[in-house]
């Protein structure tokens, strides 16, 4: 007998579902907190934050808008590959973000120090990142430290390193770096700053689309490129099948002759390298400088995970869920500050996380649903036949 | 030499109270990744009593409020840990996660919108509470507070909960193997909730401390600069126990405690090493100390694993 299957049951209905729902939720209960602090314009508020750049009246600027928003979307959807990539070889790398201040201190440290063009600065970062990601596959392979442990810890170590190594290049005027056009260069013991623009990711004609936003470039279809390509590594390839097996079953792959250790540092390595990687695609792009004051790590890679699982752990549904998380993120610069906080949009994609971690269990309640409504049909279809 | 002892009691019993929590909630089985959150939330409650109370209010009254309000608001956080995990067998790491991230954000937004509605020109995210604070102080002029008898205080019972009481053995068995537990009558989910809640009295209260400790005004924003991730370091570092746990917070205390005062140190400022390597010692310390621990990891079992009926 044949089991034909609805359309709730495939399993890519029930996750585009199942983000949904997510967000639906989430976006509800931020609702409900601007209703709570200024019932009069929350209906107001909640969609500004959700039209983001449509806010705008004219289409230029509305164009302008979304470039920006993808400036940091490409870097969102490395951070978010970094993580699921991990994920599906059974790790949670949290430390996604520390891998990315890393990417962020060499290809900065490259560019505005060193003089270095674009694509060593980037190779750089990628480098910066495989190593902090390979310290946490390390010890979890050899050492059995917990990941998440290790790489909260690098998360920190990276963000003080970092700030060390950028005040080399920072503006004595400001807690800020030297804008990335610039180059720093010491002549006679006097330091001054020369212009320097082959580090500037190249634009491709890309922001010609966006209004001249000089901001958007090469990165975005590299991101996505970058996406294709994990999904490719995953699903096509003896490596992906080896690093998937390894992360159902440790032991069982191990068993089977797959190097489990070489492949928990492998996997770190990968994913350390895709959040470096995004990390050079926003600061190379001169969109912000970094300031070595800064006492937290950036929210980038803690927002990776957010787009990770909202897009169901898929490469390709991670390019929507990036851009969604990043779209309502700018969506919460659009509100008014006098009335409400702009770390709304923080609060409605935290939440989301918070939702995700519901998911399977809506999918198994859904799927014994459909079980038992398929079960009905069949009974009273075999009724049908045996009455007839 | 005093400051350095003032601040390293300071930041141990931070650490010490975030840990212990931990320890119960993973004694129950479940991770408690969310420490980080839950004391921001804690902080928030705190903070805001701090603030708002009169300031003609007695000051036991303000320690008291002050300590209730904050366990409360942990207390409650932590349910979103408990209802997730527990009875939905949502990934624990993931909602912990998100958790921390939400602490954050919640607390800022709810810090904003008290101030904006106070004066719409302040939209800032800090509370002030400097006249509260003093009610906390032990000897006046110094760092010495209530909490750090409170913290020993809390470290004894721990220790008499867990391992003296029938409560605290059997919520140890639900950590090590939850389906045996249930065979011998256990109720496992009551006992994880439990561990999580007393999770969340322990890390708000925790929060609290963190947010007095020599300065008398929080910016939410900053939430707490990774003392829940280092608490959950200390943790491990203890083995998940108790007294082993005190021992770990006072040594990772001294080191958090050198990166505010080595200044002071001759020794220490002539070396001339930049002040993020002080920032940093406390992670590094603790993954060196990880890598030599986690081996042969006396970690609760089932921890992390959601509890199945099922399978046995």
């Amino acid at each position: 007998m044949l089991k034909k299957r609805s359309l709730l049951g495939k399993p890519a209905v029930q996750t585009l579902l199942s983000s949904l729902l997510c967000i639906v939720l989430g976006v509800l209960v931020g609702y409900i907190a601007l209703l709570i602090i200024n019932p009069a314009g929350a209906g107001e508020a909640v969609t500004d934050i959700l039209k983001n750049f449509w806010n705008y009246k004219k289409h230029a600027t509305q164009m302008k808008n979304l470039g920006n928003t993808l400036v940091k979307t490409a870097p969102l959807l490395m951070c978010s590959l970094s993580v699921l990539f991990a994920y599906k070889v059974g790790l949670f790398n949290i430390g996604a973000a520390g891998q990315y201040v890393a990417g962020a201190g060499a290809c900065i440290y490259c560019a505005v120090g060193l003089g270095w063009h674009w694509l060593p600065c980037m190779l750089a970062a990628v480098i910066a990142g495989a190593l902090i990601g390979s310290i946490s596959g390390v010890l979890k392979a050899h050492r059995n430290v917990n990941e998440v442990i290790s790489c909260i810890m690098l998360n920190w170590i990276s963000l003080y390193l970092v700030n060390t190594l950028l005040s080399k290049v920072k503006n004595p005027t400001s807690p800020y770096t030297y804008e990335i056009s610039k180059q720093l260069v010491v002549e006679e013991g006097v330091a001054k700053t020369v212009a320097h623009t082959e580090a500037l990711l190249p634009q491709i004609g890309i922001n010609s689309l966006f209004n001249n936003n000089k901001y958007v470039g090469i990165a975005v279809p590299m991101a996505i490129l970058f996406a294709v390509m994990i999904w490719v590594l995953l699903t096509k390839t003896r490596l992906g099948y080896e690093l998937r097996a390894t992360g159902l079953n440790k032991y069982a792959a191990k068993y089977c002759g797959m190097q489990d250790r070489f492949n928990i540092v492998l996997t770190m390595a990968i994913s350390g390298a895709l959040a470096g990687i995004g990390a050079a695609m926003f600061y190379l792009t001169g969109f912000e400088e970094w300031s070595v004051t800064q006492s937290s790590v950036p929210a980038m890679g803690f927002n990776g995970i957010a787009a990770a699982f909202l897009g169901g752990l898929h490469p390709v549904g991670a390019i929507f869920s990036s851009f969604f998380i990043q779209h309502i993120t700018d969506g919460g610069a659009q509100l008014n500050k006098q009335v409400y906080p702009a770390e709304i949009s923080n609060l409605i994609s935290s939440l989301i996380i918070y939702f995700c971690g519901f998911v399977l269990f809506f999918k198994l309640v859904l799927n014994k649903w459909l079980d038992r409504r398929f079960e009905k049909r069949m009974a009273a279809s075999q009724k049908g036949v045996s009455k007839s | 030499m005093i400051l350095l002892l003032q601040y390293t009691l300071v930041f141990a019993s931070v650490l010490m109270l975030v840990a212990l929590g931990g320890c119960f909630s993973e004694h129950s089985g479940v991770i408690n990744i969310g420490l980080e959150g839950i004391m921001v939330f804690g902080a928030l409650g705190g903070a805001l009593v701090m603030s708002k109370l009169p300031a003609a209010t007695p000051a036991v009254w303000v320690v008291v409020s002050a300590i209730l309000a904050a366990m409360l608001m942990g207390l409650l956080y932590s349910l979103l840990l408990a209802v997730a995990a527990i009875n939905f067998k949502a990934d624990q790491t993931l909602v912990g996660t998100a958790m921390n991230l939400l602490g954050t954000a919640a607390a800022t937004v709810i810090v904003k919108a008290i101030n904006t509605s106070a004066n719409p020109n302040n939209p800032s995210a800090t509370l002030q509470y400097i006249s509260a604070k003093k009610a906390f102080l032990l000897v006046d002029g110094y760092e010495f507070n209530w909490f750090m008898p409170l913290a020993v205080i809390l470290l004894v019972l721990s220790f008499f909960i867990l391992y003296r009481t029938r409560f605290g053995l059997r919520l140890m068995s639900c950590g090590e193997h939850p389906q045996a537990s249930a065979s011998v009558g256990i109720n496992v989910f009551k006992m994880r909730y439990a561990g999580v809640m007393i999770s969340g009295l322990l890390g708000g209260l925790g929060g609290l401390v963190y947010i007095t400790a020599g300065v008398s005004e929080w910016k939410f924003e900053n939430g707490v600069a990774g003392f829940g991730f280092l608490a959950l370091a200390v943790m491990i570092f203890g083995g998940w126990k108790p007294m082993r746990i005190a021992l770990a917070a006072l040594l990772f205390g001294f080191f958090r405690a050198l990166s505010n005062v080595y200044t002071g140190f001759d020794l220490l400022s002539r070396l001339n090493l930049p002040s993020t390597v002080y920032n940093m010692l406390p992670y590094i310390i603790s993954l060196i100390v990880l890598v030599f621990f986690s081996k042969n990891s006396a970690a609760p079992k089932a921890e992390g694993v959601p509890y199945d009926q099922g399978s046995r």
